[in-house]
């Protein structure tokens, strides 16, 4: 499969989205939290608390692209404002003072590009979540499970691991406008997804994320309950850490990224199609 | 006029820098090195001595033209006083990414720099600060690996040091010849920058036209105090790719400095011959 056909996979609409896998690793112990306490409740972001397991309350993030239609207008397709990404920083705040891990669920083609988005901040919503995510004094899991577009993503991506879904990419510009912006051509589309590195495996080689999952495909899947477990287990991992390990940790695991990969081998043209 | 001593540090470096070997000095790729210069913005004629004299700014309407990112520190810096941090450190094309290695050489000729940022530590009015400036000529400031890790040291030094930090930002955003190690820049970066925070330690950000994409998502958005020159455009998406978004034209003045200054993201507009005298004062309330 080409890095193209997998950014089509995240894309596909009957692609399981962050409310199903918050319906199955939480179920009915999760309670939905809304808003930024600033401006207003951002629906492309979807939060709140649910227990992982018997003694384990989470705070639960997710960048949500919606089910059908209707759902996917509602939550503008998963693509957040500044008060998503505000919302977001809220409850990892609360998760902190409350001595809960956070798992962030990433999907989205990237944070908003408007008036109001720009207006209300886009760029100091997501570099604050970033400064501030980088000292939580809770564990932080990120796990990207479809589309992972750029600082839209990395604004809820600032964690102590960061796993991918076996098909789920995560970029820094989509390969449609690297190939319209670098070679004003679209039918470089797919090869521009292979040079960008977009898939699991990639960046699995860059040494970006920590784990490669392979994916649930329905939300009765089994998977589910052997992900549950090593989220579990990750969490508990974190958790038995003091505060300056967890953060020195996640503050190590950004600061060597670039500075300790082999290059990687070209790809040819042909390699994309 | 400056005198030419000040000018020393401009002189390239290496004889990739400056392919026709004019070692004079003169250093400025943004306006031809004859006697006039014509404003984009009010069209009016400058001679390029006055211009050079008035820091780039136009007399007539005070358009400010871009600076390199020497230039940014010439101005900034109290004379002689700048000592540069990694200059030396240049990228590498870790994604074997098509033609990124001749735009790495073709970048490096056309600004004189190695990568798009220049750090190191100086004075400003005296007071002894980390002073890093992104280069528009360098790939149009564009974050990659180099970039964020000269940034990042260039903060961890400061934290060890106790010093404040001045970072003068130009930038396109992330590099995206790098791919996910340019975005990854962007938490390294602002991970350093509130480590710097949590020492007490202040940090002061200039925005100069235009800031944009993954900078203004990091770094430049982080400062304590956040100044921005006239008319700079800041913002996160480009208008043009916000426009083909919202398929509408965007409002006049959107994105200036001055609208998001209004909007409560910047705390001060300061023409650039004020620049050093703010940035001073700053310094000098926060010892």
């Amino acid at each position: 499969m080409s890095a193209f056909d997998k950014v089509i996979i995240t894309r596909s609409n009957n692609r399981l989205t962050a409310v199903d896998y918050i319906n199955s690793l939480f179920g009915d112990t999760f309670f939905e939290l809304h808003g930024d306490r600033r401006f207003g409740d951002d629906k492309a972001v979807i939060g709140g608390i649910g227990m992982l397991k018997d003694d384990m309350p989470v705070t639960v993030i997710g960048l949500e692209k919606g089910r059908n239609t209707k759902e996917r207008m509602e939550r503008n397709f998963g693509s957040a404002h500044p008060e998503g990404y505000r919302k977001a920083l809220r409850l990892m705040k609360q998760a902190e003072k409350f001595h809960r891990p956070v798992l962030c669920l990433v999907d989205t083609s990237g944070a908003f590009c408007g008036i109001g988005a720009e207006e209300r901040g886009q760029g100091q919503a997501i570099a604050e979540n970033l400064m501030e995510m980088m000292t939580l004094k809770t564990p932080i899991l990120s796990i990207l499970i479809g589309e992972g577009g750029s600082g839209g993503a990395l604004g809820l991506a600032v964690a102590n691991e960061v796993w991918m879904l076996e098909n789920s990419v995560y970029s820094v510009i989509s390969p449609e406008g690297c190939a319209s912006i670098l070679w004003k051509d679209p039918s470089k589309t797919a090869y521009a997804a292979e040079c960008l590195r977009v898939t699991a495996q990639d960046l699995f080689k860059l040494k970006v994320i920590e784990r490669v999952i392979r994916e649930p495909k329905t939300v009765e899947s089994k998977m589910f309950d052997s992900l549950k477990g090593i989220i579990a287990s990750t969490f508990d991992r974190y958790s038995a850490m003091s505060h300056q390990e967890l953060l020195e940790s996640r503050y190590n695991r950004f600061r060597v990224l670039g500075n300790n990969v082999t290059p990687l081998e070209p790809v040819t043209e042909e390699t994309a199609q | 006029m400056f005198n030419n001593d000040l000018f020393t540090f401009l002189k390239p470096k290496n004889e990739l820098e400056h392919p026709q070997g004019d070692l004079t000095g003169n250093y400025s790729p943004e306006i031809p090195e004859t006697m006039w210069v014509k404003c984009p913005k009010c069209k009016s004629l400058i001679l390029t001595a006055d211009l050079e004299a008035n820091h780039k700014v136009c007399a007539k309407c005070g358009h400010h033209m871009r600076l390199s990112a020497r230039e940014r520190i010439a101005l900034l810096a109290d004379d002689k006083s700048f000592e540069e941090f990694d200059a030396d450190m240049t990228s590498s094309n870790l994604l074997s990414f098509p033609d990124y290695d001749l735009k790495l050489k073709s970048a490096q000729l056309k600004s004189g720099e190695n990568e798009s940022v220049v750090t190191g530590v100086c004075e400003i009015g005296g007071s002894k600060t980390v002073l890093g400036a992104m280069d528009s000529g360098f790939m149009m400031g564009s974050m990659g690996t180099v970039t964020g890790e000269k940034i990042t040291r260039a903060f961890e030094y400061a934290t060890e040091n106790r010093l404040p930090v001045v970072m003068c930002t130009v930038s396109g955003g992330a590099r995206m010849q790098e791919g996910i190690l340019s975005l990854m820049q962007m938490a390294k970066t602002s991970g350093a920058v509130k480590r710097h925070s949590d020492a007490g330690l202040l940090y002061i950000t200039v925005l100069t036209d235009p800031t944009t994409g993954g900078v203004t998502a990091s770094f430049a958005m982080e400062g304590d105090i956040i100044i921005s020159e006239p008319n700079a455009l800041i913002g996160f998406a480009g208008p043009r790719v916000i426009e083909q978004t919202i398929k509408q034209k965007l409002p006049k003045d959107f994105q200036t400095a001055e609208f998001v200054e209004e909007k409560g993201f910047i705390d001060a507009v300061v023409p650039r011959s004020e620049l050093k005298s703010a940035i001073s004062r700053l310094l000098e309330m926060h010892k």
